[in-house]
C-alpha cells in the first residue's frame, strides 16, 4: 500500500538523518541523565520512599528529554524548506504524521531504555522485576506523548519561542495519562504486579492513545495545510 | 483545443480580513508556459503555493489537470521549486532523490534518480552529502527533485534567482525539453529575460489583482518593462 | 439594537443576582458547615457556565475549520476567555471553602483540581493565540488546539477521580446527605443568573474582537497602500 511505504520513508528517512547528525538524540541523553543526577540529590536515593516516587521520577525524566526529541520532529524541515517538498508530495497529512511520530517513538524509547538502567544504578533501585509490564506501560505512555508532541511539533514550528511553547501545549494535555503511567511504573518498579483496580489505568493508557492518536491523524491535514 | 492544465477560477486568499489575492481567474492550457511577474508582495508566491496544493484559497477553486491539489493523487503530477530548495543537508544526492522518488511512488526510484542526477551534472557526486554541495550544485539538484517524478505540471517560484550561469543554463534547457514534449509551465519571476525566453503567455500580479494576462509578444522581450509600465500601478 | 440586548442581560443578571441574595440569606445554617455553606450557590454555577462555555467553544473552533468564517473564531475566543474568568470564580470560591471548613487553601478536591487542569489547557489556549500573529493562522491553530482541549477534558475528569481512591482527600459535598429543596431552588435561580451573566460578558467581548479584526484589516490595507 502506498500509505505504508510513504509512512516508512518518512520514518527512515527522520531515523537516518538524526543517526547522521545525532543532534536531538545526544541533547535528549544528556538531559535525561542530567535530571536523574540532579532529582537525586533533591531526594536521598537510598531510602525506601523513593521507589515510591519512582513512577512520578521515571516520567519526569521521560517526558522532558522527550520534549527535546518532538521540538527537532519538525524543526528539522526547516532549513531549506524542505517541508515544502514533504508538503508537494503526494503524501496525506496522516502519513506524514504517522511517519514522524514513529520515528520520534524510537527514539524517545531508545532514550528512555537508557534512562532506566541509570536510574537504577543512581538509585539503587531494582526495576526489572516486572520487566515486560514495565515495557508495555512505558511503550504506552510514550506513545502517548508521542503523538501529541509529534502533531504540537508541526503546530509549534513557526512561532518564536517554540522550544517553550511545545512543552507548554503539550504537558497539560498529558496530565491524565502520566497519573496513570507514573502510578503503575511505580508499582512495577516496586516489583508488584497490575491487579484489581490498578488495571483502570491500563485502560486509560489504552484510551488515551487510541483517541488522541485517531485526532491527530484527522488533524495533521489541517495543521499543516490549513 | 487542448485541455486546461492550471484552471484558476475566483481565487481569493485572506489575511484575516485583507486579501493578498483577489478573485484570481485564468486558465493555462496544456503546453503553454506562463511567467507571473509583478512587485515584491504583489501576491505571486502565495498564489503559487495555492496552485501547488500547500495552503487554501479563501474563495474560489484552483484545479491543476482536473482536480484539486489538496488531493494527494493530484498532487503527483505536480513539480514544484521554490523560494527553498527542499533538499536534506544531512542525505546525499542519490539518498535525497531515491527519498522523493519513493515519495511518489515511482515504480524504479533508484534508476530515476541516477538519470536525472546525469541530466543536472550530478552524478559524479551522487554519495556526497548536500551539506558540502555548491549554491549552484543544490540549485541543480533541486530541479532534479521537481522533475523527478515526470510531472505534467511545473510550478517554479522566482526559479531564476540566485543561480549560477550554469544552473541557470541546466534549467533553461530542462524546462525547453518540457515543454517540447508538451508539460505546462507557470512560474513567477524578477527575471524577465531568462523567463520570458521559454515563456508563451505573461501574467502580471499588480497588489493581488491579475492586472494583465495575454500572449507574450516579441516586444515584451526587447522592452521586459513594457507589461509594467502599460499595466503596473502609477 | 445589540448593545440594548447586552444591556438588557446585566440588568436582568443583577436583579436576578440581588434579589436571590435575599433568597440565600435567609436559608438557615448548614448542620456541619455555618456561614460558608453559602458560598455554594456561586461556586456551582460558575463551573457550569464555565463547562457550558467550553462546549460552545468546541462547536465554534469546529464550525471555523469547516466554514472558515471568522465569526466562529471571535465567538471561541470570547467564549473561552469569559469562560476562564468563571473558572477562576469556582477555583477561589472553593478555595475559600476549604479554608474555612479544612484550614487548608487547597485540598486536592477531585472536582477542583480537574478545574484547575483545565483552567491552565484553556490559559494554554490564550497563550497559543498570542504567539501567532497572522490571523487565519492564529484561528486555524486555536481551532485545533480548542479541540484537543475539550477531548482532553472529561479523560481528565474521570482520570483525577480514579487518582483520589488512591490518594483519598476530604470533599466537598460528598452526596450522602440529600439536597433541601429550598436550596435546589435558590441554585438553580443563581445558576440563570449566571448564565445570562456568562452570555452578555461573551457578547461584549464578541463585539470587541470584531472591531478589533476590522482594525487589523484596515491597517494592513493602509500598509498595502
Amino acid at each position: 500500500m502506498r500509505f505504508l511505504q510513504q509512512v516508512t520513508v518518512i520514518t527512515t528517512k527522520d531515523l537516518r538523518a538524526e543517526m547522521r547528525t545525532k543532534e536531538a538524540i545526544n541533547a535528549s541523553f544528556a538531559f535525561a541523565i542530567v535530571i536523574l543526577l540532579i532529582l537525586s540529590f533533591a531526594f536521598d536515593p537510598t531510602e525506601e520512599t523513593t521507589r515510591e516516587i519512582s513512577g512520578g521520577l521515571l516520567w519526569i525524566v521521560f517526558t522532558f528529554a522527550g520534549t527535546l526529541v518532538l521540538n527537532r520532529s519538525f524543526a528539522r524541515e526547516l532549513p531549506n524548506d524542505c517541508l515544502d517538498g514533504l508538503l508537494a508530495a503526494p503524501v496525506p497529512g496522516s502519513a506524514l504524521f504517522l511517519g514522524k511520530a514513529l520515528a520520534n517513538y524510537v527514539l524517545i524509547l531508545a532514550v528512555e531504555l537508557v534512562a532506566l538502567p541509570v536510574f537504577g544504578i543512581f538509585y539503587n533501585v531494582r526495576w526489572t522485576r516486572q520487566f515486560w509490564p514495565l515495557m508495555l506501560v512505558v511503550g504506552l505512555g510514550t506513545w502517548g506523548l508521542t503523538a501529541i508532541g509529534t502533531v504540537f511539533s508541526a503546530l509549534t514550528v513557526n512561532i518564536r519561542l517554540r522550544e517553550v511553547m511545545l512543552p507548554m501545549l503539550v504537558y497539560p494535555l498529558m496530565i491524565p495519562m502520566l497519573l496513570g503511567a507514573m502510578r503503575l511504573t511505580a508499582l512495577l518498579v516496586a516489583g508488584q504486579p497490575i491487579a484489581g483496580d490498578d488495571t483502570v489505568w491500563l485502560r486509560l493508557l489504552f484510551g488515551f492513545d487510541i483517541i488522541f492518536t485517531a485526532l491527530a491523524l484527522v488533524l495533521m491535514e489541517t495543521v499543516l495545510r490549513g | 483545443m487542448s485541455a486546461v492544465a492550471v484552471d484558476c477560477a475566483g481565487v481569493w486568499k485572506f489575511y484575516g480580513d485583507f486579501p493578498a489575492l483577489r478573485d484570481i481567474s485564468f486558465q493555462v492550457p496544456e503546453g503553454r508556459c506562463l511567467a507571473l511577474i509583478g512587485r515584491n508582495g504583489a501576491g505571486k508566491t502565495t498564489l503559487l503555493r495555492i496552485l501547488a496544493g500547500f495552503s487554501r484559497a479563501g474563495r474560489g477553486q484552483t484545479k491543476i489537470l482536473g482536480s484539486s491539489p489538496r488531493e494527494a493523487d493530484a498532487r503527483s503530477r505536480i513539480g514544484f521549486l521554490g523560494h527553498g530548495i527542499a533538499i536534506y543537508d544531512e542525505l546525499s544526492a542519490l539518498e535525497n532523490l531515491r527519498l522523493f522518488g519513493k515519495l511518489y511512488g515511482l515504480p524504479y526510484p533508484d534508476h530515476a534518480a541516477r538519470h536525472w542526477l546525469e541530466r543536472t551534472g550530478l552524478e559524479r557526486v551522487r554519495d556526497g552529502l548536500v551539506r558540502e554541495f555548491s549554491r549552484g550544485m543544490r540549485q541543480r539538484l533541486a530541479v532534479a527533485r521537481a522533475l523527478l517524478h515526470d510531472p505534467s505540471v511545473l510550478l517554479l517560484d522566482e526559479p531564476f534567482t540566485a543561480l549560477d550561469d550554469r544552473a541557470i543554463a541546466v534549467l533553461q534547457s530542462v524546462l525547453r525539453d518540457a515543454l517540447a514534449q508538451g508539460r505546462t509551465v507557470v512560474m513567477s519571476t524578477h527575471q524577465l529575460r531568462e523567463a520570458l525566453e521559454l515563456a508563451t503567455d505573461v501574467g502580471l500580479i499588480n497588489r493581488g489583482r491579475l492586472a494583465f494576462h495575454g500572449e507574450r509578444t516579441p516586444e515584451m522581450i526587447t522592452d521586459p518593462g513594457w507589461v509594467y509600465a502599460r499595466y503596473g500601478e502609477a | 439594537m445589540r448593545q440594548k440586548v447586552i444591556i438588557g442581560m446585566l440588568a436582568l443578571a443583577a436583579i436576578i443576582f440581588v434579589r436571590n441574595l435575599y433568597a440565600i440569606s435567609v436559608l438557615p445554617d448548614e448542620v456541619n458547615q455555618g456561614q460558608i455553606f453559602r458560598i455554594i450557590f456561586f461556586h456551582v454555577p460558575a463551573a457550569a457556565a464555565a463547562m457550558t462555555g467550553s462546549a460552545v467553544a468546541l462547536i465554534a473552533s469546529v464550525l471555523f475549520l469547516a466554514k472558515k468564517d471568522f465569526f466562529y473564531d471571535s465567538l471561541a475566543v470570547a467564549v473561552t476567555e469569559v469562560g476562564l474568568a468563571f473558572l477562576a470564580v469556582n477555583l477561589v470560591t472553593g478555595s475559600i471553602w476549604a479554608r474555612v471548613i479544612w484550614g487548608v487553601w487547597w485540598a486536592w478536591d477531585p472536582r477542583l483540581t480537574s478545574a484547575l487542569i483545565c483552567w491552565i489547557l484553556y490559559a494554554g489556549y490564550l497563550i497559543l493565540r498570542q504567539a501567532l500573529e497572522e490571523p487565519t493562522q492564529r484561528a486555524t491553530f486555536a481551532a485545533v488546539y480548542s479541540i484537543f482541549a475539550f477531548t482532553d477534558v472529561p479523560i481528565v475528569y474521570f482520570s483525577i477521580r480514579w487518582w483520589r481512591t488512591i490518594h483519598p482527600q476530604p470533599v466537598f459535598f460528598s452526596k450522602n446527605g440529600s439536597f433541601p429543596p429550598d436550596w435546589g431552588r435558590a441554585l438553580g435561580v443563581n445558576m440563570l443568573a449566571m448564565f445570562l451573566f456568562y452570555a452578555a460578558l461573551t457578547m461584549i467581548r464578541l463585539r470587541q474582537e470584531q472591531t478589533q479584526r476590522e482594525i487589523d484589516y484596515l491597517r494592513r490595507t493602509a500598509h498595502a497602500i
